[in-house]
């Protein structure tokens, strides 16, 4: 009897945690697909649309809006990110003194909740009182900073509290990798006469590819599941000019009782994820392989 | 050591503009929120407040309005506190026990489940938010504490067997197999062996799950009713009221309150902290 149990625990163990995720994850995904299938508006309508929400949803001038805003965000902030990322943690990694306090300034946003990000922001960025009137005072009298409040600029107000507050995180990643090469490469290359800047470009970022492919795939998840920031930084304003497709689903789900169409923009996402991490996991796996 | 020269400068330089940079926003919310709103309108977001006034945060913990209701965020601080303590708890002893069977007890299975796991970390949470929903609705948990923690618990338990799964892995398994020629069970080899050794994990995990839980601000909003509302939900609402004067030095103190637990935890265990982000930095 004991041994019968024995052998059943770790499946009995694991038994709730796989009924969890096979139907709180996977049953809920396909339970989303099926209701971007049809007429469901505020409340779930089990009537068969077909196609119809995802080709209102091509036809929304908003969604359209709010997927070229994070177009333009998520490149901006990805390559914004990394690019300063990698560019701190090269810099940090020239035996510094007080290291370890830098990296604790430049890592703390990290701790925060993209709310608390995007209420600081939105008050630094007030025109009239926040950045701008700072610069008035200084003597700078014809500054001009108001992009928060810009149909054509809103966006990118997004990218500077988005950078801000992960910019650091990429820089540990970075300077985590920095420190796992064999110094005896760099030694080397030294004694054969290349300099410091030509070691970096040719010998060590390429080592730091996979760091590389990883701050990618994280900073892109970041970028597409952004949604407390949006809120707390520009609500998707003025008008929807900052909207994302995150914020767009959580509206017309929630709050607009277009259920449907939620769905439809939620099962996007969806694929949106799907399209930049299934060529990576399948590289990822291909070089195990190998 | 390393000799001073102009290129070292340079170097310290750019990275104390970075520090100024990244501490200014904290900097300027702190000022703020010690100001009277007369002083923050005569003055600018660097400038040091006239007179240190602590009426902002008085305010902000007591009486300010979210919303409908005018009793400050000390309520919703607490809320976040019911929500986060029991599900960070659950999460971890699940994902404990989860990484344990599936790097030590694999069975036929176990692994195809491991896989569809990891992919779930990557899911948008968009697109399981109607269907949770319903099913709280369902069985009666909408807009409670509990309803959270079970959210947080499902979604956070992909994480924290991640995590568990790949630090157990490195422990041999001819230990375990020895254990279990000795004629130790299941349970013995988990409470003898594993758990004395998963200190630096259960770190990992507890700090990882309470700053994503903490910080989680749609779950929040979408299941949350006005009695169990986090403190980010209400944070927005204070700070998006548009009735009123706007207080800016109440939305700066509220703010910070906000950051508080996660900034405590960060400066405290600060070396965990960066270890979980980098373990499980799909989440983000």
């Amino acid at each position: 009897m004991f041994n019968i149990l024995q052998k059943w625990l770790p499946k009995i163990i694991l038994s709730p945690s796989i009924f969890l995720v096979t139907v709180c994850i996977y049953g809920y995904v396909a339970w989303t697909g099926y209701l971007s299938l049809t007429h469901s508006r505020f409340l779930p309508n089990f009537k068969w649309a077909g196609l119809l929400q995802y080709q209102k949803l091509m036809e929304n001038d908003r969604w359209l809006t709010s997927c070229i805003n994070l177009l333009v965000f998520g490149v901006l902030f990805i390559v914004i990110s990394i690019v300063l990322g990698t560019l701190l943690a090269i810099l940090l990694d020239q035996n510094i003194r007080q290291e370890g306090a830098i990296r604790t300034i430049y890592l703390y946003p990290m701790a925060l909740s993209f709310i608390v990000t995007g209420t600081a922001w939105k008050w630094i960025l007030n025109p009239g009182l926040g950045l701008e009137k700072m610069m008035h005072d200084w003597g700078w009298s014809s500054f001009k900073f108001d992009w928060i409040v810009s149909n054509e600029m809103s966006v990118y107000t997004l990218v500077i509290a988005a950078v801000w507050q992960s910019s650091g995180f990429v820089m540990a990643m970075f300077l985590a990798g920095l420190r796992g090469i064999d110094s005896s490469i760099v030694k080397a290359a030294q004694i054969d006469g290349a300099s410091m800047p030509t070691i970096y470009w040719k010998i060590i970022l390429p080592c730091l590819r996979p760091v590389f492919f990883s701050a990618v795939i994280i900073t892109s998840h970041i970028a597409i599941k952004s949604f407390d920031l949006v809120t707390a930084l520009t609500s998707g304003g003025p008008g929807y000019s900052s909207d994302l497709p995150a914020l767009f689903m959580y509206t017309h789900a929630f709050t607009r009782g277009q259920m449907g169409l939620g769905a439809a923009s939620a099962m996007m996402m969806l694929a949106g994820v799907l399209a930049i991490l299934v060529p990576y996991l399948y590289s990822e796996l291909r070089n195990r392989e190998q | 050591m390393t000799k001073f020269t102009p290129g070292r400068l340079f170097i310290y330089l750019i990275l104390l503009l970075f520090c100024a940079v990244y501490l200014m926003p904290l900097m300027v919310m702190l000022l703020t929120s010690f100001k009277t709103l007369p002083d923050i309108r005569g003055g600018n977001l660097l400038s040091l407040p006239d007179v240190w006034v602590v009426e902002a945060w008085a305010k902000a913990w007591g009486s300010a309005c979210t919303g409908v209701t005018c009793e400050g965020v000390k309520g919703y601080f607490w809320n976040s506190f019911k929500m986060a303590i029991p599900a960070v708890f659950i999460s971890t002893l699940i994902g404990a026990l989860n990484g344990y069977v599936i790097a030590h007890w694999r069975f036929k299975g176990s692994n195809l489940f491991f896989a569809l796991m990891l992919f779930g970390c990557f899911i948008p949470f968009q697109v399981i938010l109607l269907p949770m929903a319903a099913t709280l609705g369902k069985f009666g948990l909408a807009n409670t504490t509990t309803g959270l923690v079970f959210v947080h618990v499902v979604y956070g338990l992909v994480f924290t067997t991640l995590f568990f799964r790949n630090f157990y892995v490195s422990v041999p398994s001819e230990l375990v197999k020895a254990a279990k020629l000795d004629g130790a069970g299941f349970f013995t080899i988990f409470f003898k062996i594993m758990l004395p050794i998963s200190k630096p994990i259960i770190m990992v995990c507890i700090i990882w799950q309470f700053t994503q839980i903490w910080n989680d601000f749609l779950f929040g909003v979408v299941y949350s009713g006005s009695d169990s509302q986090p403190i980010t939900v209400a944070l927005n609402n204070l700070v998006n009221t548009s009735t009123g004067v706007k207080e800016y030095n109440v939305d700066m103190a509220a703010a910070i309150i906000a950051a508080l637990p996660t900034l405590f935890v960060y400066v405290v265990a600060g070396k965990y902290f960066v270890r979980g982000l980098t373990a499980g930095s799909v989440k983000g």
